[in-house]
């Protein structure tokens, strides 16, 4: 069988269509670390985490922003089943900016023990917020 | 018969009000428009889903997962309904035909013990007094309905299904046929219906797992359950911009009758008056 040149990739949330192309390479946040992908990859179904992904189309690298969800992988087509996901140019800064202070306002009072509050959930808030800045700061450096 | 400043005042307020019903008619068109793109763009992830599903189910032990169970009280025991209704009024029978499947329900499965989801303020108004215990409240939904909102009303469903509290969960919603046609929709929720494995699946592709093909399987099943939340509150968002846009045509037509037969009569008025003014002219006239 030949190696296929290219990787179709569907990109989805269940609430849109994010991505639907072909391209050359890509990268993920594997619950387990991150992971490339070339075209002709064997098959493999992973959990992903919250984290940046990228993909290289010819010359051009996109970033996105992907927050938990799988990943089918098969020889020639990548599959993203994200619970929530951005493109790089879709992330609003101002929004995970805020979002940010805020976590980490609530972490704070936690940390005094002042507040009775879900920890986790402020914890993934300020994780989700962090990695958003990130991906569009990676993004715009590459420009 | 009404005085001739009366039948004026009573047009001018009729024609308000026709502005009024022609502008929301235009407002929902336009909402309808996107709803229905939102509708469409959940397609692709339940599909992909599936079928990742589809190619898992034959590695992993399906019977015992807690989403699929088929109790024995599937059919006869304990139920919750989840019943989405819109926040606001004025779409015709939108929400009455809603409140009309529950009671059909209701009628259909009184052996049941029942429990009751509600969202959106008009279906709190219909059914929050019937006597059902109520799970769960969801008013005031954001304009754009996302996968927050899906995960607030599949939650409780999800965790009053795997404690054994309902045996199964039925959704209701109207689902978006077409600008003039809503289908009343009442389908289960849980437990899914079981993952069907396709042979070709089954002895087609050799995946690798990372972690676990039955990690995978157990965190897919949720957002299953999730999407088809989500997918529900959007055709029925869709719908009620149908009904009112529809609705509101209605009545703008209607208003445009009335002020029709009420400038006729208006006019009636007028001419008797007039006619009257020259009989007394006329007659005084005579009577010198």
């Amino acid at each position: 069988m030949a190696i296929p040149t290219t990787l179709r990739l569907e990109f989805v949330t269940p609430e849109r269509s994010i991505v639907h192309d072909e391209v050359d390479e890509l990268q993920l946040p594997g619950e387990e670390g991150f992971l490339g992908v070339l075209p002709g990859h064997t098959p493999l179904l992973v959990a992903l985490k919250v984290g940046e992904m990228w993909y290289r189309k010819g010359t051009e690298t996109f970033h996105g922003f992907v927050g938990f969800g799988f990943a089918e992988i098969l020889p020639s087509s990548v599959t993203i089943l994200a619970r929530i996901a951005e493109k790089a140019d879709d992330i609003d800064l101002e929004r995970a900016e805020a979002a940010k202070r805020r976590a980490e306002d609530l972490l704070a009072e936690a940390a005094k023990g002042s507040v009775d509050m879900d920890f986790e959930r402020a914890r993934l808030a300020l994780l989700r917020a962090i990695t958003r800045l990130q991906v569009s700061q990676h993004a715009r450096m590459r420009r | 018969m009404a005085s001739l400043i009366d039948m004026r005042r009573r047009i001018r307020s009729v024609k308000n009000t026709q502005q009024i019903t022609k502008a929301m008619k235009m407002v929902a068109a336009s909402k309808l428009r996107r709803a229905q793109e939102r509708v469409i763009g959940t397609r692709p992830f339940a599909t992909q889903a599936k079928h990742v599903l589809a190619s898992i189910a034959a590695r992993v032990d399906q019977s015992n997962h807690p989403l699929l169970a088929q109790r024995s009280g599937v059919t006869t025991g304990k139920t919750m309904l989840i019943v989405i209704t819109s926040d606001k009024g004025l779409c015709g029978g939108f929400n009455t035909n809603i409140v009309k499947t529950v009671g059909q329900f209701l009628r259909d499965h009184k052996d049941r013990e029942l429990s009751l989801g509600l969202v959106g303020k008009k279906g709190r108004a219909a059914l929050g007094r019937r006597g059902f215990p109520i799970r769960f409240e969801y008013t005031s939904l954001p304009k754009v309905i996302g996968f927050a909102e899906a995960e607030a009303v599949a939650q409780p469903a999800i965790e009053d299904f795997t404690n054994g509290k309902v045996d199964s969960v039925h959704l209701v919603y109207n689902e978006f046929k077409s600008v003039m046609v809503q289908n009343l929709v009442t389908e289960q929720l849980l437990p899914m219906a079981p993952i069907e494995v396709t042979r070709d699946e089954a002895g087609g592709i050799d995946y690798l797992y990372e972690p676990s093909p039955q990690r995978i399987f157990d965190e897919l099943l949720p957002r299953l359950v999730e999407a088809q939340v989500l997918r529900a509150l959007l055709e029925s968002s869709a719908a009620e911009h149908a009904a009112r846009m529809t609705a509101m045509d209605a009545a703008t037509r209607n208003s445009s009758d009335m002020i029709e037969n009420l400038t006729l009569t208006m006019n009636k008025v007028r001419q008797a008056a007039i006619t009257r003014e020259i009989i007394e002219v006329v007659s005084g006239a005579q009577a010198q």
